[in-house]
Formats: C-alpha cells, sequence, structure tokens
C-alpha cells in the first residue's frame, strides 16, 4: 500500500494556529476551578483576553504567510491576497467585538469562557469559507460559523427574546442551508465536480450552447442560500428579530464578522465557479441589491429600537456591496472590499456607542434614550455623530469613498439603474441616520445615561472615529491592497 | 435470480415500513417500523456492494438514533393524534405543491446535458473492486485526499458538544453527588452510635 505524503499546510498555518489554541483554551477553560461566580468570571476574563490575543496573533500569520495563490489539500483549500485581505478584516472585527463584549457579559451575570471560544470557532469557520476551493469545503465551513452563531446568538438562555433570537436563526440558517446543498448538488450533477476550477473549466466546455437548465437551477438556489446568509432581500427576514433579540456585543458580532465572510464567499462563488455565466446570475444579484437597498432605507424610517435600526441598516449595506459583485469587474471587487473594510470599522464605532447605552445599569436601546445626548456626553455624542453622517455616506467621511467606489463601479459596468437606485435610497436612508444625531443634539434630556464611558470603549471609539475622519485624507493603503485582493479573484 | 429476488424483497419492504411509519397511530409502532426500514435499506446496501455503509447504517441509525427516536417518544408526552388533526385538510394543497416540483424536477432532468469529459474527469475515481475492500478504498480517500474536510468535519461535532453543553449545562445547588474520599474518611467513631436500651422500655 503507498504511503500518502504529508500534505502541505502551510497555506493554512493561520486555520491551523486558531484550530490548535482554540482547543487549548477550551481545555484551559474547563480545567479552571469554578467554585464561585467569581472564579467563573475570572476564567472568562483569561480566555476572553487570550483568544483577543490569538485573534492578534492570526493576523499576523495570515499577513506573514500570503502571498500568491496556492491550493492545497487537494485542492479544497486556497490562500491569495483576495483570502488574505477579507481574512484580516474578519480577525479584526471578531477581536474588537470580544473587548467590546467583556463588560457587558460581567454586568449581565453571564461572564463563561465559552463566549470567546465559541467566537472563535466562528472565527475560523469564517476562514474556511473564505479559503473554499470546493463545494464540500465550501459548506463544511459554513456549517461551523453558523452552528457556532446560532449558540451564541442564544447565549442569554434565560432571557427569552436571545433563547427566541437563536431559535429563529437556527431554524431558518436550516432551512439556507438545503436550498445551498440542493444549488450544489444540482451543479455536481450537471458538471461532474465539486472543484471550483473544474466547474468553471467544465462550465466554459459547454459554453457554445448555453448552460443547461440544471445549472442555472443548482445557480439559483446558491444564491438564495447565500443570500440568506448575507441577509440580502427577500431573504432578510431573520435579521431584524435576530439582531434585537441577541444579547448587544453579539448583535455586534453578527453585524461584522459573518456578514463579511459571507459577502466574500459570494465573491469568490460567483467570480470562481460561475465567473463565465456572469450574464446568468447578474440581474439575479441586481434585484437583490436593489430590493435590499430600498427596504433596508424604507423600514429602517419607522423603527424606534436602534438594533432593529442597525438591522435594517446593514441590509441597506450588503444592498450597495452586491452592486459591486453584480458588476462583476474587477472594479466591482476592488469597490465591495473597500466598502467592506470601512463598513467594518463604522459599525465597530457604532456598536461601541450603542454598548454606552445603559442607566442605571440596565441596557437601554429606544432611539428616544439618546434625546439630550449632545449636551450630557459630548464626546460619546460627537463620535455617534461622526458614524452616522459617515454611514449616511456624507462626503468628508469613510462611508463616502465606500459609496463612490461602488457606484462608479457600477456605472463602468452600464449597470445605471442600480447606480440611480443606490443613490436614491442612500439618500432616503441618510434621513434616519440624521434623526439620531437630530435626537442627540437637539431633543430635550430626560433621563441622562450612566457615565462614565468604559477605557476599552472610549479607544474603540476614537481609533475608529480617527479612521473613518481621516480615510480620505490617506486612502492609498486600503486601496492598493483591495486592488491586488480583486485582482487575485479574477487571476484565479 | 436470487440477486434480484432480494432486491425486491428488501426494496418493497423499505417503501411499505416508510409508508407505515408516518401512516400508524401509535408513535411507538411507527419507530419501530423505522428500525425495519433501517435494517432493510442495510440490505440494499448490501447488494450494491457496500458493505461498510450497511453496517454503519445498522450501527448507527438502529443501535442509536432510532433508540434515541424511541426515548424521545416515550418520554415526551405529546399528544400525535392531536397533531395529526387538519392533515388531510392541507392534503390538497400539500399534493399540488408536490406536484408542481415534480412537474420542475422533471423539466430540469429533461435538460441533462453533460459533456463526456466531465464524466471522465470524476473527483475521486472509484478503485478496482477486486483488489481493495470497500472500507479500506472509503478509508484511503477520506485520511488522504479528503483528510481536510474530515477534520473540519470534527471540528463541527466539537462545535455541536461545547454549543449543547453552553445552552443546557447548568450548576445546581443543593445536588447530593457522591464524594467516595469522604466516603472512605468516615470512621466507625463517627458514624455508629452504641445506646444502651433498658428493657421494656423505648429509646
Amino acid at each position: 500500500m503507498p504511503m500518502a505524503q504529508v500534505p502541505n499546510w502551510i497555506p493554512a498555518a493561520p486555520e491551523l494556529f486558531i484550530a490548535v489554541m482554540i482547543m487549548a483554551l477550551l481545555m484551559f477553560g474547563v480545567f479552571q476551578k469554578h467554585q464561585s461566580a467569581a472564579d467563573e468570571v475570572r476564567t472568562a476574563g483569561y480566555v476572553s483576553n487570550l483568544s483577543v490575543t490569538v485573534l492578534a496573533l492570526g493576523i499576523l500569520i495570515t499577513i506573514a504567510f500570503s502571498g500568491d495563490r496556492v491550493e492545497i489539500f487537494n485542492n479544497l483549500f486556497v490562500t491569495d491576497p483576495f483570502a488574505v485581505f477579507t481574512k484580516v478584516l474578519v480577525l479584526i472585527g471578531a477581536g474588537v467585538t470580544i473587548i467590546m463584549a467583556q463588560s457587558f457579559l460581567v454586568r449581565h451575570k453571564m461572564a463563561r469562557f465559552e463566549y470567546p471560544i465559541l467566537i472563535l470557532f466562528a472565527v475560523l469557520g469564517m476562514m474556511m469559507m473564505i479559503s473554499a476551493n470546493n463545494l464540500m469545503a465550501l459548506y463544511l465551513g459554513l456549517e461551523l460559523q453558523s452552528l457556532s452563531l446560532y449558540v451564541i446568538a442564544s447565549f442569554q438562555r434565560d432571557d427569552a427574546r436571545s433563547t427566541e433570537a437563536g431559535l429563529k436563526y437556527f431554524v431558518l440558517g436550516a432551512l439556507a442551508s438545503g436550498m445551498l446543498l440542493y444549488g450544489m448538488s444540482l451543479i455536481y450533477g450537471f458538471t461532474g465536480s465539486t472543484d471550483f476550477v473544474q466547474i468553471a473549466q467544465s462550465l466554459s466546455k459547454d459554453a457554445a450552447d448555453g448552460p443547461g437548465l440544471g445549472i442555472i437551477f443548482g445557480i439559483v438556489f446558491i444564491l438564495a442560500g447565500l443570500a440568506f446568509k448575507v441577509s440580502a432581500v427577500p431573504f432578510h427576514m431573520w435579521t431584524p428579530d435576530v439582531y434585537e433579540g441577541a444579547p448587544t456585543p453579539v448583535t455586534a458580532f453578527f453585524a461584522i464578522a459573518p456578514k463579511i465572510a459571507a459577502l466574500a464567499l459570494f465573491m469568490r462563488v460567483m467570480i470562481g465557479p460561475f465567473g463565465g455565466l456572469v450574464a446568468e446570475w447578474q440581474q439575479i444579484v441586481v434585484f437583490i441589491s436593489m430590493a435590499s437597498m430600498l427596504l433596508g432605507a424604507f423600514a429602517a424610517l419607522s423603527q424606534t429600537n436602534i438594533k432593529r435600526l442597525m438591522a435594517y441598516s446593514s441590509i441597506g449595506h450588503v444592498g450597495y456591496a452586491l452592486i459591486g459583485i453584480a458588476a462583476g469587474t474587477e472594479a466591482g471587487i476592488q469597490g465591495v472590499l473597500i466598502y467592506l473594510s470601512i463598513y467594518l470599522v463604522m459599525n465597530l464605532g457604532t456598536f461601541a456607542c450603542i454598548l454606552c447605552m445603559r442607566r442605571g445599569d440596565q441596557m437601554v436601546e429606544l432611539i428616544s434614550d439618546l434625546a439630550g445626548l449632545g449636551k450630557t456626553h459630548k464626546m460619546l455624542a460627537l463620535a455617534f455623530t461622526i458614524f452616522m453622517f459617515s454611514m449616511a455616506g456624507i462626503p468628508p467621511l469613510a462611508g463616502f469613498i465606500g459609496k463612490l467606489y461602488i457606484f462608479m463601479a457600477a456605472i463602468n459596468a452600464e449597470l445605471y439603474a442600480l447606480a440611480i437606485v443606490g443613490v436614491l435610497a442612500s439618500v432616503v436612508s441618510s434621513v434616519y441616520y440624521l434623526r439620531i444625531v437630530k435626537i442627540m443634539y437637539f431633543d430635550d434630556v430626560t433621563d441622562s445615561l450612566d457615565r462614565p464611558v468604559e477605557k476599552s470603549i472610549g479607544w474603540i471609539l476614537t481609533l475608529s472615529g480617527l479612521f473613518v475622519v481621516v480615510l480620505t485624507l490617506i486612502p492609498g493603503p486600503i486601496m492598493d491592497s483591495a486592488k491586488i485582493a480583486a485582482a487575485s479573484l479574477f487571476a484565479g | 435470480m436470487i440477486e434480484a429476488l432480494a432486491f425486491y424483497m428488501f426494496a418493497s419492504i423499505t417503501v411499505a415500513a416508510g409508508v407505515l411509519v408516518i401512516s400508524v397511530r401509535n408513535p411507538v409502532h411507527s419507530v419501530l417500523f423505522l428500525i425495519l426500514a433501517f435494517f432493510n435499506s442495510a440490505g440494499l446496501f448490501v447488494l450494491l456492494g457496500a458493505e461498510f455503509l450497511a453496517m454503519i447504517l445498522v450501527v448507527v441509525y438502529v443501535g442509536a438514533v432510532a433508540v434515541l427516536f424511541m426515548f424521545v417518544v416515550m418520554m415526551l408526552d405529546i399528544n400525535f393524534v392531536e397533531m395529526r388533526q387538519g392533515f388531510l385538510q392541507y392534503l390538497p394543497i400539500g399534493a399540488v405543491v408536490g406536484l408542481i416540483l415534480l412537474v420542475e424536477l422533471a423539466v430540469v432532468v429533461g435538460g441533462w446535458h453533460i459533456s463526456p469529459e466531465v464524466v471522465a474527469a470524476g473527483a475521486a475515481p472509484t478503485p478496482d473492486a477486486a483488489s481493495v475492500t470497500n472500507t479500506q478504498a472509503l478509508g484511503q480517500l477520506l485520511y488522504t485526499h479528503y483528510v481536510y474536510l474530515f477534520q473540519a468535519a470534527g471540528l463541527v461535532l466539537l462545535v455541536a458538544m461545547v454549543g449543547a453543553i453552553v445552552l443546557t449545562h447548568r450548576k445546581r445547588t443543593g445536588v447530593k453527588k457522591q464524594v467516595i474520599a469522604d466516603q472512605l474518611a468516615r470512621s466507625a467513631a463517627q458514624s455508629v452510635k452504641l445506646v444502651k436500651v433498658e428493657t421494656g422500655k423505648g429509646i
């Protein structure tokens, strides 16, 4: 019997490192003495700090082992600059949300060491999704991510809303996985392979008489499953309920890391195996993009709960990101990557602000609770204002650059209708972003929020605020790396 | 000839048992029919030459899953008769949906065309059945070509385990646990008391 060779695992070093550290941290947490509640809080603190370190080292390893496109593990796993770029975004998002969560978890008596570990599991799943080069690898990464997210959503298990959020997310997520799998099986049946490169090859072979009906069916089902994971209309129903019900730091994590990973997967699947069929899937992506932008803009107008508002806002942002994918060009993908980096920072800042909304150690979630913030918390209100202006896409701030690149890509790809709808939706959505600013500065103080703002959250606010303001002046690094990343996706 | 007979026997019993699973009134009977269906599908796998899958089906599905169902059916107080009410009411619309799906599937399958190169480029060609047993063939693929997927599946299971513990395990106060060290440390002097009882009187 021939001996198998040890696979070349070096390109997968970040994933392997995180996987090994997860198990080490799990053992560390389990074997600590937990005699009192204080012990548990202490262990949770240790594990949470260590997880942030692991994620930071993960970023270093990801960058250190970055290079040209390499396929390993029998072509199941691929690394390229695109994967490196999106993985770094996911790792930053997850690390910062763990830091933000620490004091919230202690205050709500749910500081348990499993929380950062489940986040690490989700991050590992996301990295596997981003690096997937095969339908099977894609599915396993996606399930690893989703299962961890379902558990984190209902982490506050004594709270009915949190459990409801977890259950809803689970049931609808399972449905989406089913659709995705059905689509994959059709694609496998009609192309004879689950490998992305081979699918692309076999699709290009029968390009002469157009793809078969079965292929189109498969793509539609895969698109439906992916659209659910990025919460694009019409598969967005779960988003407001899950975002509102889950504990606030969990909502922050949901709005950032899984969105980025799922959009990265969306790009990899659409440009990779189905890159030759742009004409077939473009109209679908254009439709879900328009619908997401419009729903995100109009449904958010009547919201009173800030977490629900952020849910609709994130649906809208996914709509904008999908414009770049719909363009199907290198410039479009570069635009999406820039948009996602800015989206990451804006959301980190906004959720840091939302985590400061407490009164007498209780979280308050109504937008009206922000009344008079401009008088009582000057700096917090200033930061909140910057993020809201940036989300609305008002010129000197980062949000504007993101939208600019996306719309330019759409116009260059001659998707004029999509660009026009995007600009109109952007105008409508600025109404509710600016309403928050108006409430903070012009409404009367009813009851002041707690002081002072925690130190770690203060730092997050300062750094992300600076990023949003300064990016226009020095956009170089992000633009360049996004360009390289986008180019690598098309080279494969 | 005998093979064809065996196939029809296994296949017809599987289908009949499957129908009975959803149609009998008593949930315990329906689990038993499920087990029958599993055994017969295992027989079908043997006929196909997939002994490993056949054995896994018996060990995992009959041994673990069906027994678990039995526990759930017997321990939860669910009124299945009530749950099945309205079945007839929803039957027409269900049938329509099923019919539409069937027509759609027929259309998709009708458009089936695969270039011959695609068939040749199978992801992992099956080894010659005469040279390796199918357990060995599975193992050779699973632990070499697909080792990444194998490990990833392991991680998914680990998440499921951690998740189940996180969501359901709680520390209960006042639970009496057996501590062997404490039991061994007890001496006769601590636990036995000699009392002098006078005749004709109680304690």
